[in-house]
């Protein structure tokens, strides 16, 4: 039988498990190969757990989505976390950093409508994790190489090695060296050096490698004309609740 | 005797972008209530924009959503631009709108094939459709990825592309790149085509209403970058008077704002607008195709929104080609500009519909106060609307066969719930 595959979604822009349709040239070799029985996005029939594997997009911010998410690991045999909402927070995670309900206040006439929680916290910090895909949003490749590794039933190789490494890869002249800001050497590989090769800095989209030394970045930035607190604010984007990130805010 | 009361309910719809629901209640046959509301959780962006640099305005508003982050940059890179008192014109717009083709194709393909026509189809999804219909999704994808393709190729990657900044670009593409996308669109071409003769033999519910369209408009250009507003009631605006004429609501139901047009109400934006405001401006080969499918201005059936997305989706493909074919390299990737405080606002046409951006900036050109208003938040009333039509017509069907055209109905939309609070449950309630 094939194996039972659910994706949920939580707070999140949908892009993530958007980049599952974007598998053009795979899509129906994956849905041959597993059996997708909750996709809400993609298709109307839906089936309860329990599930083989649970694709998990999105952050925790309401008081309704941290018991589903429990649920969701107790019905999950394996658990894969895609996304940047999903392992450390995603942008909504800046209110971290601020009162909520002044952030409400701004945005909606009515506030008391809502019902959020002060946070937006990655999976991992509320449930065990198996697997997570970093990303803003997540590597295709990435994506496709963990449905494949989990049907095979072995582990997927993913890197965690910095976004410099795979700049000289594909040949790219570092643009650090050349005068422009860029977070690649304690960012986390897996989008392919997209910025460099645009001439543009890394902007952090998969989160802190392993190892980051932000300090000595702290150095180069400074090399390049960008103060300490430029680099503060340039690591409050779209992983900013990764607690390395946090930490070298605070440090920096 | 005691009243029948009939209740429909979606607690959770599905092939929407996002989170929502819709409940309708009917009470001895007539229509009582009709609710479309969105749960998605809000992430509250207008607020975090706030002491953001406006230079990081194109990168973070794209993370609203996954499905149209282009249309996000090009509305804030307008606004932006529109603050600081210059306009990007020439080959570099002619760039930003090919990228938006790009996001069109890749938008409305997976909108028709995997969301909207296993609808007409009688199908649960674009994956059961698949087995019985390989060839038909397949073209589907071809288109999709061509598509994607573009917004990959000119944006660095298909999903929240990094190549958009304020005043252009960070790096031109090259002749060889255009070249290989001017192949890629080749090669679906004739997969366009055949995209509007098939969803024109689709069997459409008969439905009918007129409403007033809004989107925006460039002279001599089907709308995508906008430079005015228009509307089927004789609106015409710079996009700058957009809140002397629009107003947003907040309601206790949906976590996101419902747009009217101040004393006048509910208005549709999306393609069916910019069709019946525009047919005029479509490419020739969008224009035949629209012609042999019977679709004429003004479309009045929703449910032909499927057929209008499919001529666009040629539409944009020919204009892709016609951009390439054209286009020179200008001297510079980006234009020059002063930073100044001030106020910009700036528009632009996702694929389902009117985005509207404004944002204050302080003297170091800094954030201060950001409105955005999506296309699915200003249709939320007139999907509403729809729902209450489509129920009164249908009000003899059973349950199963009610709930599958009211939801069809919704999908009408292309509906971003995700955009929208930035999607929806679906309750009918006959008591």
């Amino acid at each position: 039988m094939s194996p039972r595959v659910a994706v949920f979604k939580f707070a999140s822009c949908d892009g993530c498990q958007l980049s599952v349709l974007d598998a053009e040239d795979e899509l129906l070799a994956i849905v041959g190969a597993v059996d997708i029985v909750e996709f809400p996005e993609a298709r109307t029939r839906r089936e309860p757990g329990p599930y083989d594997v649970g694709f998990v997009e999105g952050s925790i911010t309401t008081p309704e989505d941290l018991e589903r998410i429990k649920q969701i690991r107790q019905d999950c045999k394996v658990l894969v976390t895609i996304g940047a909402c999903a392992t450390s927070g995603g942008i909504q995670a800046l209110r971290n950093m601020a009162d909520v309900g002044g952030y409400a206040s701004i945005v909606y006439a009515h506030p008391e409508y809502l019902d959020v929680l002060a946070t937006s916290t990655p999976i991992a910090d509320h449930v065990p994790v198996d697997i997570q895909l970093y990303g803003c949003p997540v590597s295709k490749e990435q994506l496709i190489e963990t449905i494949t590794a989990v049907v095979a039933g072995r582990r997927p190789d993913l890197p965690s090695h910095s976004v410099c490494v795979e700049c000289k890869a594909r040949g790219t002249v570092c643009v650090l060296v050349t005068g422009t800001p860029c977070l690649g050497p304690v960012v986390r590989a897996g989008c392919g050096a997209i910025c460099p090769s645009y001439q543009r800095g890394c902007y952090g989209c998969f989160g802190p490698s392993s190892n980051a030394n932000v300090a000595s970045l702290a150095t180069a930035w400074e090399a390049v004309g960008m103060p300490r607190p430029a680099l503060a604010r340039a690591l409050q984007g779209f992983t900013v609740g990764a607690p390395e990130f946090q930490e070298a805010i605070r440090a920096l | 005797m005691p009243s029948e009361v009939r209740t429909i309910e979606v607690g959770y719809l599905t092939r929407v972008e996002g989170e929502g629901r819709m409940k309708v209640v009917a009470r001895d046959g007539k229509v009582e209530e009709v609710v479309f509301s969105i749960f998605e959780p809000p992430r509250f962006f207008e607020a975090f924009l706030r002491g953001k640099h406006h230079s990081e305005a194109p990168d973070i508003t794209a993370r609203i959503c996954g499905i149209c982050p282009v249309a996000y940059q090009m509305s804030s890179v307008h606004a932006m631009e529109h603050a600081f008192g210059v306009s990007v014109e020439g080959p570099l717009r002619d760039l930003r709108m090919l990228l938006y083709c790009g996001e069109w194709i890749e938008s409305h393909a997976l909108h028709i094939y995997l969301l909207h026509a296993p609808d007409f189809l009688g199908y649960e999804s674009g994956i059961s459709l698949a087995q019985d219909h390989p060839d038909i999704v397949a073209m589907g994808l071809r288109l999709k990825k061509a598509g994607n393709e573009i917004v990959r190729v000119l944006g660095g990657r298909e999903i929240h592309p990094v190549n958009v900044k304020v005043g252009g670009w960070y790096r031109l593409p090259t002749r060889a790149e255009l070249d290989h996308l001017a192949t890629v669109l080749d090669r679906v071409h004739d997969d366009a085509i055949s995209t509007v003769a098939l969803v024109a033999t689709f069997p459409m519910p008969d439905v009918s209403r007129t409403l007033e369209w809004v989107s925006t408009r460039y002279p001599g250009e089907y709308p995508m970058l906008g430079k005015t507003v228009v509307s089927s009631a004789g609106l015409d605006i710079p996009v700058h008077e957009w809140n002397d004429w629009f107003v947003e609501e907040h309601v206790a139901r949906s976590n996101a704002l419902h747009s009217r047009i101040k004393t006048r109400g509910s208005y549709e934006t999306g393609p069916t607008a910019r069709f019946n405001l525009n047919s005029e401006l479509l490419s020739p080969g969008a224009a035949a195709a629209a012609h042999q499918a019977g679709l004429t201005a003004p479309c009045t059936n929703p449910f032909q929104s499927i057929v209008v997305r499919a001529v666009e989706t040629l539409h944009a493909v020919e204009a892709a080609l016609q951009i390439i074919d054209g286009y020179r390299a200008p001297a510079a990737p980006a234009i020059q500009f002063v930073e100044k405080a001030g106020e910009g606002c700036g528009a632009s046409e996702a694929p389902r519909g009117t985005l509207f951006h404004r944002y204050r900036l302080d003297a170091k050109a800094m954030i201060t106060d950001a409105q955005i208003v999506p296309p699915t938040a200003q249709n939320q009333l007139s999907i509403e609307e729809d729902l209450r039509l489509v129920l009164e017509k249908h009000i003899a069907e059973p349950d199963d066969r009610l709930r599958t055209i009211l939801e069809q109905s919704i999908r009408n939309y292309d509906p971003c719930i995700s955009c929208a609070t930035h999607f929806l449950e679906l309750e009918v309630d006959r008591g």
